[in-house]
Formats: structure tokens, sequence, C-alpha cells
């Protein structure tokens, strides 16, 4: 086949580019190495478009051991042990074929973090859907929920947490974004960068098929009509294989015979070799006959650049291939020395023994094209007038009953019940509460682990809705009593050659480096998805955060249900009254515009070091941050998962009820204490000068606002849990 | 005791029985798949997963792997076979208990905790245990029982129903059938009652900080039978 300008735009690259890999080479390439480099080079794999912002996030820390540029990120837990965590977006093949997009993203992740040498203990997940009336979101919800418990089931990995929204900006465009959380001990973790000449390179797991050729390009393409064709791009999941392959790597790990492992993942063969010779600047030479193929005449522009999945590549120790070759033989999985490292620092592929490619390997990542996009930032929009006539014909409680009904705030319960989540034995907080818990098997540690996003937010002013992620997912953190360590971050974004969307990333990223370097909350891995666009509707700017803490003894976690009756309940933090973006706004008095809350970093931080510290001293009975609802919905939640009531004091407010109760101002939390407790609680929150004030009583069955005003918690119940199944039943 | 527990690739509840057994002081081996011998044993688990990645019918790998001559002739000279969720599915597709296990009636993966009501304590493992309704856990995509009638006739004419999902007061109807199982039947001996299937897993229970404390029942109350 003739390489030449059209064929390498149908490539996804564009003139110039093509240009300078003809320059670089010093020559035309050939089909294979056009292929190779369209992979490298596009936005999944080179993050072209976002490398110059990412390098302004806040990455290290005294707990980071391996920050972004890995596999997976790598923070310290103490004695010896570390957590390797990351999360992924899998937005495209999970639009275009739901089940096999959000199996193979689950199956992905895993996969980076047991590539480090860690065993997967936890997984989460974010998932965002178009509106509930959208004729395609209950099939698209159906199938993205049954792909990820497919896989992760299989696999025998719990999935505690996640989080779900409903938005009509991904009525064309769904977002599918997998977290995992692994454990290794710190001087067992296993890196991708190869050392060394002369080693052998291994390819271990499934055999290579035709699926996923692209996929890395198909992720970085806008959907038009024709999107159905792009169904033999996704790839097919096997999570059988890949719990084979999983503890046959660990198996291999526990010995010394690994230079380095790397998953293959986007662009297969291509991105794994081309990583790992990079990182160790050399050079790898690769004999594709050898690869393990699934089907017939594969040529090695396929070889190169099919995604099947469930595939690694190692470079071992010489002299331990066939120790190595014995575990892989009894866990039934091909093993095949394909190649070897070379000092050329060339990436040199052999086919029929002709070499088929021939390419300097910085030519592909160092070389690789980085553009300063242009970028239009957003305003602060103006906050809207409300007054007392905007609730004149509302009912707190019936606007209550209505939010815990709303589709984005009614418990999960239908999709967090296929998936598993106590496999494995040591979930001692399950999905549906701030955030899911694992014990770190045999020890008193846990690890909280939350995954957040506020599209809305984001959406109405990128700045403060990038910071705002952050400290929700810091304030989910300290509400389960866990000291917050680091966080990962997917980033879901339009189309990145549209300066408003370039201009959402850019201020969105700007804002989650404020409040993670303010907060001491580093970024330690994570991932970019651009081209969230249909024709021309992009989705509303989604950075979804993934953040993970630490309980020292998990017996001191603290869980959201109200305990006792009698006992006091405070909300800690300012409650201002900011309606605008708060659920109620949107969706009850149908107010779309207006700024989101304002997020004070100072009082953020404040606030939470104060309430873990309470934590600490062991005053706090039962925590929930306030988050959307207000703290109404919040206090609501409490109940629920109590199983109890509150009469709620007439505040000393200077707002109205419904400002009180619905507004969505930030960096608070409502936690309970005892009566006895009232004086110390009261004189520690004085002394780090943080606001609170008292909400009410702890009683049986009633949210009881006044003699009038009560709702019991069955009734609050049925409303909560009933809307998503009712609404995936009809 | 000596306690074995099967390994098959795909087993991804090994682990979790082991550590049960352990706490509850079985001294527990693990055994591979492609193994033909048992250890001498007091209690052989089969534990959940999905065995060959289950892409068959539930099990039926499992049913003709090397190690599983072994475990048959263990349990036909009486000795104590416990299966739990895919170990449950292998025991009806070795023909050790009858019926099958077919997907969950709304096709989905359930996950949640369920009451169990115990049917027989004739048995070593039920004898003399304190309580007679266990909140147990379920995870599973096949759990709901079938059989004929005719092998229904026999289950009841011998006995044969261990535990039937109830609601917390111990009421077995529709309304505590996760999964459309005949009869709410959650678990199955054999003729002879040393053979055990069940779909809740009781070793994901085994303290309270965890779903609940009811596994803890369970093995402490097979454990002192044993002894």
């Amino acid at each position: 086949m003739e390489v030449n300008e059209s064929l390498a735009i149908e490539h996804g690259l564009n003139k110039d580019e093509y240009k300078k890999i003809c320059d670089l080479l010093k020559r035309i390439p050939n089909i294979t190495e056009l292929g190779i480099f369209s992979a490298m080079w596009n936005e999944h794999c080179s993050y072209k478009s976002s490398r110059l912002h990412l390098k302004n996030l806040p990455t290290k820390g005294k707990k980071v051991i391996q920050g972004p540029g890995e596999n997976a990120g790598v923070v310290d837990i103490g004695d010896d042990d570390a957590i390797v965590f990351k999360i992924e977006s899998h937005n495209h093949p999970s639009f275009i074929e739901p089940y096999q997009g959000a199996a193979t993203g689950v199956g992905g992740i895993m996969r980076d973090v047991f590539t480090m040498g860690a065993r997967p203990i936890a997984n989460l997940n974010s998932i965002h859907f178009g509106s509930t009336q959208h004729k395609k979101t209950k099939s698209l919800l159906r199938g993205v929920v049954r792909g990820i418990g497919g896989y992760g089931n299989c696999i025998g990995v719990p999935t505690i947490g996640g989080q779900t929204c409903f938005d009509e900006s991904y009525n064309g465009n769904i977002l599918v974004n997998a977290m995992t959380l692994g454990l290794v001990k710190k001087n067992k973790i296993f890196y991708s960068k190869a050392a060394g000449i002369n080693k052998p390179v291994i390819y271990v797991g499934s055999k290579t098929g035709r699926d996923g050729i692209h996929g890395a390009s198909m992720a970085s393409a806008i959907f038009d009509e024709k999107i159905e064709e792009k169904k033999p791009t996704v790839q097919v999941g096997d999570p059988f294989t890949e719990k084979l392959l999983l503890e046959a790597c660990l198996e291999l790990m526990a010995g010394d015979s690994i230079i380095a492992i790397q998953d293959m993942g986007a662009a297969g063969l291509t991105s794994s070799s081309i990583e790992m010779a990079s990182k160790g600047k050399l050079g790898i030479e690769l004999n594709l006959n050898k690869v393990p193929c699934r089907e017939l005449n594969m040529t090695p522009y396929e070889i190169m650049l099919s995604e099947s999945q469930e595939r690694m590549l190692i470079v071992l120790e010489n002299g331990k291939e066939k120790e190595a070759k014995k575990i892989f033989d009894k866990w039934n999985l091909d093993f095949s020395i394909i190649g070897k490292t070379t000092v050329s620092k060339k990436i040199e592929l052999f086919y029929d023994e002709k070499k088929v490619a021939d390419i300097p390997v910085d030519t592909l990542v160092e070389n690789s094209p980085m553009y300063d996009r242009k970028w239009k930032k957003t305003k602060l929009p103006k906050k809207n007038k409300i007054n007392k006539d905007s609730f004149k014909n509302l009912k707190i409680l019936n606007v209550l009953n209505k939010l815990l009904s709303n589709p984005n705030i009614c418990s999960k319960e239908w999709i967090w019940q296929q998936y598993d989540h106590t496999v494995m034995g040591d979930t001692i907080q399950k999905p549906g509460s701030d955030a899911g818990i694992v014990r770190v098997h045999g020890t008193n540690k846990a690890v909280a682990a939350t995954v957040d996003a506020s599209a809305s937010y984001c959406y109405a002013h990128p700045l403060t809705g990038g910071k705002q992620v952050v400290c929700e997912s810091w304030r989910n953190l300290i509400s389960v009593g866990a000291e917050p360590i680091a966080i990962t971050n997917c980033l879901n974004f339009g189309n990145p050659e549209k300066e408003k969307s370039m201009g959402e990333f850019v201020e969105c990223v700007q804002g989650l480096g404020e409040a993670s370097k303010y907060l001491n909350f580093p970024v330690v891995s994570g991932n970019v998805s651009f081209y969230n666009q249909t024709k021309e509707k992009g989705i509303k700017p989604t950075p979804s955060i993934g953040g993970i803490g630490l309980i020292k003894n998990y017996k001191d976690m603290i869980t959201m249900g109200f305990k006792k009756i009698d006992n006091l309940v405070f909300v800690v933090g300012k409650t201002e009254g900011h309606l605008d973006q708060s659920v109620f706004s949107r969706d009850i008095l149908n107010i779309k515009n207006g700024p989101p809350p304002e997020i004070n970093l100072f009082n953020e931080k404040n606030n939470g070091e104060t309430v873990l510290s309470l934590i600490k001293k062991k005053f706090i009975k039962s925590a929930h941050d306030v988050s959307l609802g207000g703290i109404i919905v919040a206090l609501a939640k409490m109940c629920i998962k109590g199983k109890k009531g509150i009469e709620i004091k007439k505040p000393k407010q200077l707002i109205n009820q419904f400002q009180y109760m619905l507004a969505e101002d930030q960096g608070r939390y409502i936690v309970e204490i005892e009566k006895e407790n009232y004086k110390q609680f009261k004189e520690i929150l004085e002394k780090n000068s943080v606001h609170y004030d008292e909400l009410g009583v702890i009683l049986d069955k009633y949210i009881v606002i006044d003699d009038k005003t009560k709702i019991s918690i069955d009734d609050l119940i049925l409303s909560n849990n009933n809307w998503l199944k009712k609404y995936m039943e009809s | 005791m000596n306690s074995s527990v099967i390994i098959f690739p795909g087993s991804n509840c090994d682990r979790d029985m082991d550590v049960a057994l352990k706490k509850f002081g079985f001294k527990n081996k693990m055994i591979w798949h492609n193994d033909t011998e048992l250890p001498k044993s007091d209690l052989v688990v089969l534990p959940g997963g999905f065995s060959y990645g289950d892409y068959l019918r539930c099990g039926s790998m499992a049913s003709k792997s090397k190690i599983i001559e072994s475990v048959i002739k263990f349990a036909k000279s009486g000795g104590l076979l416990l299966g739990i969720c895919n170990g449950f599915q292998i025991l009806t597709e070795t023909e050790l208990l009858p019926g099958a296990l077919l997907k969950n009636k709304y096709s989905e993966f359930i996950c949640k905790n369920v009451f169990v009501k115990i049917n027989n304590t004739e048995n070593n493992y039920f004898k003399n245990i304190k309580k007679n309704i266990l909140e147990l856990h379920i995870a599973h995509n096949e759990g709901n029982f079938f059989c004929s009638s005719d092998q229904m006739k026999n289950i009841n004419d011998n006995n044969q129903i261990a535990v039937t999902y109830c609601n917390k007061d111990g009421k077995i109807n529709n309304n505590s059938n996760p999964n459309g199982a005949i009869n709410n039947i959650a678990g199955l001996f054999n003729k002879q009652k040393n053979i055990l299937g069940m779909m809740p897993h009781p070793e994901r229970m085994i303290d309270t900080y965890l779903s609940g404390d009811d596994g803890s029942v369970f093995f402490q109350n097979l454990i002192t039978n044993l002894k």
C-alpha cells in the first residue's frame, strides 16, 4: 500500500504531522510505520493537547512513591505497604458497545495496577449518561453496569463505590471511568523502564486478534452518524484470562526475574514496547512471527495495532526464561520470546525475516507533537436574584421527597447490587457510603476510596468546578474518618481544537491543581479523554477525581447513618445560602444559569482538618458531607441509613428556610455527637474558628420540622430507593 | 481438623474461604485443580468464583477437572463436602446434588445480604446451631435453583433441603426469594447429608465489620460438631 498524505489523514494525523514524520525519518514511512506513528501520536497516547497544562499539577508529596508517568500512581501507607491506583476512561467504546466497552475499561485499569506488582483490592467507577428521557439511556446504563459487573465480578475484585450522573449533555457521549486500587509491598513495585542490553522480551497472555485495531485513534475522534460502523474497533474482554494473567504475573513477580513489565493497553504492542524502550533509553527488536496470533495471515500492521485484551510485555533477566515459562504454562497462558533489547535506541520489527519497521524511539515519544492550543476563559456568571416569591408555592418536605427521587440524588442500589462488593472479605464500607472502605488484608489499616465529578459546576465555571471536585473528594474521605492521601484524575472533555472546550480543560485543570496543592492532596496518576463530542455538541466538562485515604485502625471508621436517639446533630461550616447551580435551583426552580458555589480553600482545609481531629478524639458518632441537595438531603440520607429521625430545631438563621436547607455551599459536614461531649466539641470548633450551627436532636423514625411538618423515614426510603429500579423496569 | 479448599482456575473465593476456615481452627490446605490426590481431610470445600471462566454452564468444566474424581470418591465414602456458590453449581454438575442452578430470575447479578432459614439440623453442618435464621451474603448470576418434580419429591422425601431464603422473621415467600429459586431453596444436601451446596457465602460474614457475623455462627458450629 502506498503511503501518502491522504492515507496519513485517514489515520487521524494532520498534514503538518505527516510532514514532520517524513522529516524525522528522512523518508516516507511504510504502512506499518505509519500505523505506529498514528497510534503513538494520537491524542490518547501522546497527550499532545494536554501535556503543557498537566505539567502544572502538583504531583509530589511525602507519601508519593510514584507520580504520573507510570502505569499507575503509588503512595505509601506505612509498614512497607503501598497503594497503587489509577482511574481511566473508556468512553468511546462504551457508547458504541456498552457491555464490552465498560468491561474492557475495567480490565484495562486492573492490568495497569497489577502490572506494577499490586494485587487489585478494590474497583470504583464514575459513569455519566444522557437524560433519563433519552431513548438510549436505559439500554446504555444496563449494558455498562453489566459490563462493569461482568468483568470485576469474575476477577473477584470488589467494586466498592462509584458515582452516577444523568445529564442531557451526555446524550451522544456517555462517560465510563474505571478506577482500581491495588496493594503492594514497597520493595516489590514493578516499573515499565527496560534496562540492560540483549535481554529477552516476552509476550504473555491472550493471543493477538484483529479486535481493537485503531481503538486509540477512535478514542481521539468525534462521533458522527456513522458511529455504529466503528463497532469492530471495540475490544472484547475475557475476564477469566485476565484472572489467570493476574495470578501468573503475581507469581512471577514474587521472584526476581522481571526487569520491566508493561501491559498492552491502548495501541497494544506498539505503545507497550515503545514505552519500555523509551523509558530505558534503549532499543527493542521484535520478531513479529513469534507473536501468538488468534487469526490467520495477520499483517505486521495489524499485529502492532491490535488492542486485543489481557496481554503483557515483559523484559526478563537472561536465563530466567524457563522458570517464567513454567508459571505461564501452569496458568495455561501463551508465553513467547518475541525479541530483545538493543543498544540501537530504535524500534526494529521483523516479519518473515524482512525488516518491516525501523523507527528511532525518540521520534515517537520525545518528538511527538505538543500543542499550545488556543483557549477561551469562562467568565464567572452573575448570581441570580432569589427572593421569597420563588419559594411561595413550595413545601419543604415535598421538595425533599422530590430531591430524594431525583436521578442524580436517588439511591443507586439497582446499580451496585449488580457488582460484587464483598468478595475478598475486607469490604467494611459498601457502595452508597461517602467512601468505600476495604481493610488492608490481615492488618488493622483500611483504605478509603471515593470517585467524584461535578459537571454542572464545571460547566458553569470551570475554574471553580475544578477546585470543587477535589474538595468534594477530600470531604468524602474525611467523612469516613480517613486521612486523605492523594488523587487520580480522569479528565473528560470535548474537542480540544475548539477554544471553548480547550478553555474548559485548561481552567478545570488549573482549579484542580490549585485545590490539590492547597490541600496537600497530590495528583499521582490519571488520563485525559478529549473529543467527547457528537457532531457539534460537546459534553459538559467532566473531570472525575478518584481520591484515596488511610484509616489507621479500621475500627475507628465513621459511617453516615445516625446512631442514637437524643444525640445532637450539627452542621460544621458556614451556610451562606448559595442556590445557583444547586439541584434545587436547576431541577425544581428550573434556573439553570448562575455561578457554582464558591470554594474557599482556607475554610475547606480548616473545616476538614477540624472534623478529622474531632473524629480522632472519638467525638463524632456519624458524619456526612453536605453536597447535592444541601442540608436537608444530607440529613435525610443520614436518617435513611441509620433508620432514625431528627427533630430539626428552628435555626438562628438570617436567611430563608429554603435557602438554608437547600443551598450547596461548600466545605460543610453534618456530624452527630453525644450530649455530654457538646462542651468539648464546641470548644475545639471555636478554637479553630470553624463555624457551626446546631441542627437538631435525633429521634425515632420521623423528620420533624414543626408540628405540622413531618415525614416518616419509611416514606423517605421509598422515595430514595425506588426511583432507579422503577425507571429501569419501566 | 484438616480441611482442603480446591482452587480451579477462575476460583475467586478460595482465599476468603481459607481465611475463614483458619479463623475457626481448621488446618487448611489449598489444592490445585490439576492435582489428582486429596490430602487427608475432615472437610473439603469447593469455593465460589468462575471456574474455568464458566463460559459453558457454570461449574460444568470443573466437574470434569482432574481433582474432581478424588473429590467424588471422598464424598461417596462419607466425607464432608461443602460447595459455596460456584461450588454448589459444580456439585449439581457432578450430580452429587440434584437439580441445576439457572440464571437469576431477572438475569442480573445480585450481591446483597439475605436471610436463610435452616431446614434440617440433623447433620454435621447445622447440628446444635444456635440460630435457626442466618443472615448471609449472596453474590451470583446463576443461583436460581431448579429441578424436576420427581427430583423435588426425592428431595422432600429425603429431607434434603438445607436452607431456604426467608425474610428476617423467617417467613418464606416470593418477596424473600432473590433469584427465583424453586421453593426458595438456597442450599441443598445429598441424601446422606454429608454434601452441602449453598449459594450464600458464609465466609464473607465472619466479623461484625463485614456485612455481618452470621458466617461465624456457621463455621464455629461446624468445627465444634467435627471435634
